[in-house]
This record gives structure tokens, sequence and C-alpha cells, in this order.
């Protein structure tokens, strides 16, 4: 077990590296750093003296080396656009985007596993192949024009809810909250569900497989055969063992989330990550944007990890199997 | 493909495609798959129209709307025909320059299937290409190929796309956005996409590598690159035709939200996603058409090749016949 969590560990460090390469070189090797920080008429002397202090003249691979070593400690340089550094930019905005997400993932939840055990259960109603259907059309359509369908009904056409913005926000020291008041709430609902409504598909396909599944084997039959009341048969029995893949795939499917929120985040104007990289990505922004990669991928990387050691911890039977890879 | 190994789960033929003797077994079979199916049946037709109408968008198309000397800025914003206020001329209405949406749409269409299948081409060949020689060769050479293809599964595509768009902005630089803008979306998408085929090719390439057929053709001498290439790619290019077309409406997507997002085509070159961009402005002035029509003619499409591809992939499935 110690042997697989090193392992597991170093491949995940190996991926930081690379990553972190990347956005080093993209750094490095787009556009001239010096360029960035000094105006037009600077002497010439002054920049070297600039490049010099920046460290641009060192070897490629110590600036590589101290690039990483600022990154973990959270620095990743000074934005272009705003003149800030990018880690406070990006401190500012990540409360908002995690709020979404988090509320994208609940929905998701919340709604697609009771619509998942539905449509397994009753395989042949009308619901169902309702259910079915309104899946693969969520599955389809493109997160934007989910958004943009949305935002017209329900405020611009029955003005219910707002159509940008994030409403009043909560200062709680290092964290802005939109979920203690009530238009930050209303603010929430629609890219919520913009944003989980994908996820929540898939999480109502999982659960129909899965649940199918295990309603064939045999100990279910054998609980039917003892003569255990349905509901407990389904609901105690079946569904349990349907949650450890759903819990994984939610597990990695956040990660995602919050990659995609960007697209809802545009749309509804949503103050978070998405739009600052966005924003990074229009006017060639290159430390937002290294930043970002970076904290997007320590995140999958992070997430990735911990399903992994989780699942040894919740399914016994892979704890074997483990032992027999090393 | 009429190897010994198919024949086994081969049936006999269903009477509707009995006349065609000279077809192979195969064929015929998936045929028939087809057209029990009504779904999939409607979804080739609707994919097969949008594909059509918009690669002969110049004949079918009533104006042009890349042609600055046929629009008139008077004409902008007219509702479609049918709603009060609308001019027959603009069956969908016109958007904020005074284009023809119709026109629009087939064009915008046009061009976001031009970039979705180029990158997607550019996905596949580099994706089978990679697959295959890592598949061949093994050791460090495949363990390389398949980190890199780890990390880059960790990224959704469109964050990929996202910032190849920035990085290649950044060296290009932000003038020749215009000029740039189609080849790169086209190399996002490439890039972006290629790890499936590259995973999928690489596992089948390891399983027929051993085979008889392949130590045959080694042990007569025939160089390396023509067995992959003659013998061993026929052999697994049958599930990257499923990935292919998921891809296909995959990338128009990609394409789509990338102009959307501003970051592909500028609204001199409308795709779809370009004119989706356009609609949402004007959605809060009560100018619903222009977001709405193009928004539709995408969804049906995604849907519609999603469907196909569905059915391409059970129909492909021996195991599911």
């Amino acid at each position: 077990m110690l042997a697989f969590i090193l392992r597991r560990l170093l491949q995940s460090v190996v991926v930081m590296i690379t990553v972190g390469l990347i956005a080093f070189s993209m750094f490095r090797f787009v556009g001239d750093p010096v360029n960035q920080v000094v105006s037009l008429d600077t002497p010439r002397e002054q920049r070297e003296q600039i490049r010099k202090a920046m460290g641009l003249d060192d070897p490629v691979p110590i600036q590589f080396l101290n690039y990483m070593k600022r990154a973990a400690q959270l620095d990743f340089g000074i934005s272009y656009q705003f003149r800030t550094p990018v880690t406070t930019l990006i401190g500012e905005r990540m409360p908002a985007t995690l709020e979404l997400a988090f509320a994208a993932a609940f929905l998701a939840l919340a709604v697609g596993i009771p619509m998942g055990v539905y449509t397994a259960l009753r395989r042949h109603s009308v619901l169902s192949s309702f259910f079915m259907t309104v899946s693969l059309v969520g599955v389809s359509l493109p997160t934007f024009l989910i958004a943009i369908l949305l935002r017209y009904v329900f405020s611009v056409q029955l003005g219910w809810l707002p159509s940008f913005g994030r409403g009043e926000v909560v200062n709680l020291g290092y964290w802005t909250t939109g979920l203690l008041t009530l238009s930050g709430l209303k603010a929430l609902i629609l890219p919520a569900i913009t944003l989980g409504l994908f996820q929540m598909t898939l999480i109502m396909r999982l659960v129909r497989a899965e649940m199918l599944e295990v309603l064939r084997t045999d100990y279910i039959r054998f609980a039917r055969a003892r003569g255990l009341r349905t509901r407990s048969i389904h609901f105690g029995h079946a569904l349990k063992n349907t949650l450890v893949p759903v819990i994984t795939i939610t597990g990695l499917q956040l990660g995602s989330i919050i990659a995609f929120a960007l697209i809802t985040e545009y749309v509804f104007q949503w103050p978070g990550m998405g739009v600052l990289f966005l924003g990074a990505v229009q006017n060639v922004d290159i430390p937002i944007m290294a930043a970002y990669l970076m904290l997007i991928a320590f995140m999958f990387v992070t997430i990735n990890l911990i399903v992994d050691l989780l699942y040894s911890v919740v399914d016994p039977r892979l704890r074997t199997s483990m032992r027999a890879a090393t | 493909m009429s190897t010994p190994a198919t024949k086994g789960i081969v049936e006999p033929a269903p009477a509707a495609a009995a006349p065609k003797a000279r077809w192979r077994w195969r064929d015929s079979d998936i045929l028939a798959s087809f057209l029990s199916s009504k779904v999939t049946v409607l979804s080739a037709i609707v994919s097969v129209l949008l594909i059509g109408g918009s690669l002969l968008a110049p004949l079918v198309a009533p104006t042009n709307p890349f042609d600055p000397a046929t629009v008139d800025l008077m004409d902008s914003l007219m509702p479609p025909r049918w709603v009060e206020g609308g001019d027959p001329r603009f069956l969908l209405g016109t958007d904020n320059q005074g284009r023809d949406l119709y026109s629009a749409i087939l064009y915008g269409m046009r061009v976001s299937l031009i970039i979705g299948l180029a990158g997607v081409a550019i996905a596949a060949v580099l994706g089978i290409g990679l697959g295959l020689f890592a598949g061949w060769v093994g050791g460090r050479v495949d363990a390389f190929v398949m980190r890199v293809a780890d990390v880059q599964l960790t990224f959704p595509a469109i964050l990929i796309a996202l910032l190849i768009d920035g990085v290649v902005h950044g060296i290009v630089g932000n003038a020749q956005r215009e000029n740039t803008a189609f080849a790169v979306l086209i190399l996002s998408i490439g890039l972006s996409f290629w790890v499936q085929y590259a995973r999928t090719v690489r596992g089948s390439t390891m399983v027929e590598k051993n085979k008889d057929y392949v130590q045959a053709a080694r042990l007569i001498g025939i160089p390396a690159p023509l067995i992959l290439l003659k013998h061993v790619l026929p052999n697994v290019i049958g599930p990257v035709l499923v990935i292919l077309t998921i891809n296909i409406a995959l990338a128009v997507i990609t394409e789509a939200t990338l102009s959307f997002l501003g970051v592909g085509l500028p609204p001199t070159q409308p795709s779809l996603g370009t004119l989706i961009r356009i609609g949402n402005d004007f959605l809060f002035s009560g100018e619903w058409w222009i977001v709405a029509f193009p928004g539709l003619t995408l969804a049906a499409f995604v849907l519609a090749v999603n469907l196909v591809g569905d059915w391409l992939r059970d129909a492909l499935n021996p195991k599911l016949r």
C-alpha cells in the first residue's frame, strides 16, 4: 500500500513538473518578459539591468528551477494587464469559481442520482424515456447555448433571476461569499444549473447503468429470495454499491467543472477565475495563463490522487490487486 | 476486411439488402441495422442536409454575407419573414450588419465544418501515427508518448485549445489575428484531440503486432512502416471510425465555443459561434432571431451527428449484435 501511494505521488510530481515546464516555456519564450515591464523609451542599459534583475541572464535550466521555486511559493509574477501580482488576482476570484463549481456539483448529484435510480427501476415508464431523451439533449447541447437559453427565458422574458454578476457578497476575510445573501443565492441559480446540467446527465446515466448491473447480481437475487422488502433491497443493498463509481466520477469531474466554468462565467459575467483566464488569453497576458494552467493541473492531480487513494479505502477488493501490481 | 475473423459473426442478409448481391455480407448487415432504426435514419438525413447545405453554400444561399457589396446597413436587425416587420427578402431576418441570417448560417456552418473536419483530420493523423509508432516500438518511446497523453488528458480539450490560441497569438502578435484565426483554430483542435486516437490505436497495435500475420510479414522482410500501414492499420481502424464521427461534433462545438468566447473567428468571417456571439449581445434588446437560428442549427447538427455516431458504435461492435 505504501509503495502504491509513493508511486502515485511520484507520478503526480512528474506531471506537475511537466506542466511547470510548459508554463515556464510559455513565460520565457512567448514575447520578451522585459518588454512587458518597461516602457518604450527605457534606455538600453536600464533594460539590461532589469534583465539581470529578473534573472533572465542565467542559464535556462536555472531559470526554470527558480521559476518552479517561486511557483511553489505561489509567486507567479506580475500580470501584464493589471500590473498586480497574479496570485492576488487569482486569489480574489477563486471563491466565486469554487462556489459556482461546488453548487453545480451538488445540483448534479442531488438531481442526477434520484433520476438515475428511477430510470433503472422503472425502465419502461414514460417518464424514464423522457429523462433519457432529455439527458441525450443535455449531453449534446453546447454549454454556452444552454446558458444563453436559460438566461433568455428566466432573466429576459420572465425576469425572475438576475442575468449577470454575483449579487451582493459578504466578505469573510480571505473569502468573499455570495451564499449568505438573497441576491447572491438568486444570482447563483442559473449559472449553477448551466454548469451542472452536463454533469447531471452524466451522473444519471452512470447511476442507471451501474444500478442495472447490480440488480442482476446474485446477492440481490438472494436478498429477494430471502423475502426482504423491495424497497430495502433497492435502496439498502443495490444503491450503496452503485455509489462507489459515482463518487469517483464526481470527484474526477470536479476538476473539469472548474475548468469548464469559464464558459458559464463568461455568459453570466460571473467574476471568477475563468473570466480572468479568458481575458488573459485575449490579451496574451502570459503570467496569468501560466498560473491558471498550473493551478488547474494541480487541482486535477490532487483530485486524481485523492480519488485513487479513496478507491482502495472504499473497495477492499482493489487493495489486493494493487498489491499484486506493485 | 473480409478476413476469416469477421465471418463467424455474420448473419444471413435481410431481405431489404438482398438485391445488391455484390455487396459484402458485412456491409448489408450494417445497412439493415441502419434502416431499422428510424432515429438514426432521421439524424443521418439531418446531418447530410446540414453538411450538404453548408458545403454548397455559394449555390444555395441567396446572398454572400462575406461580400460587403451585397450588404446594406439599412437592412440591419430585420426580424424573420413571418414576424411582423419582416422583409420577404430575408427568410430568417438579418443581423446587426444587415447580413441575411439564412445565408450567414449556411456560410457560417461551412466555416465551422471546415475547421472541425480539418482539426479532426490533424488530430486523427497525429494520433493514429503516434499510436501505431508507440505500440509498435514499445519501451521508452511508448512510455514517453503515453505519459504525454496522460498529462494532456487531465485537461479538457477546450482549455488546451484556449492555451494554444493564446500562445500562438503571443508569438505572431495580435495584429495578425484576422489572418491567422482560421489556422490557429484548426491547430488548436488538432492538438487537443489527438490523445484518444493515440490511446486506442496503440492498444490495438500492441495486440495485433504479436499475431501470426504480422510475424509472417516481418519474416518475409517487409519493412516495418509498410506492415504498419498495409496490415496493422486496417485491423485497428474500426474503433477509430467511431471516435472520428463523435469527434467531428465535438470539434464543431469546440470551434463554436472558442468563437463564442471571442478567441476564434472575427466577425468579418462569421462561423456559427461568431454569429451566436453577435446574437447574444442583442438578446436583451429583443432581437432573438440572431442567436436562435444559428443556435438551433448548431444544436441540430451536433445532436444528429452524435446519434449517428452512437448507432455506428453499436453497429460496429459485434458483441452487441
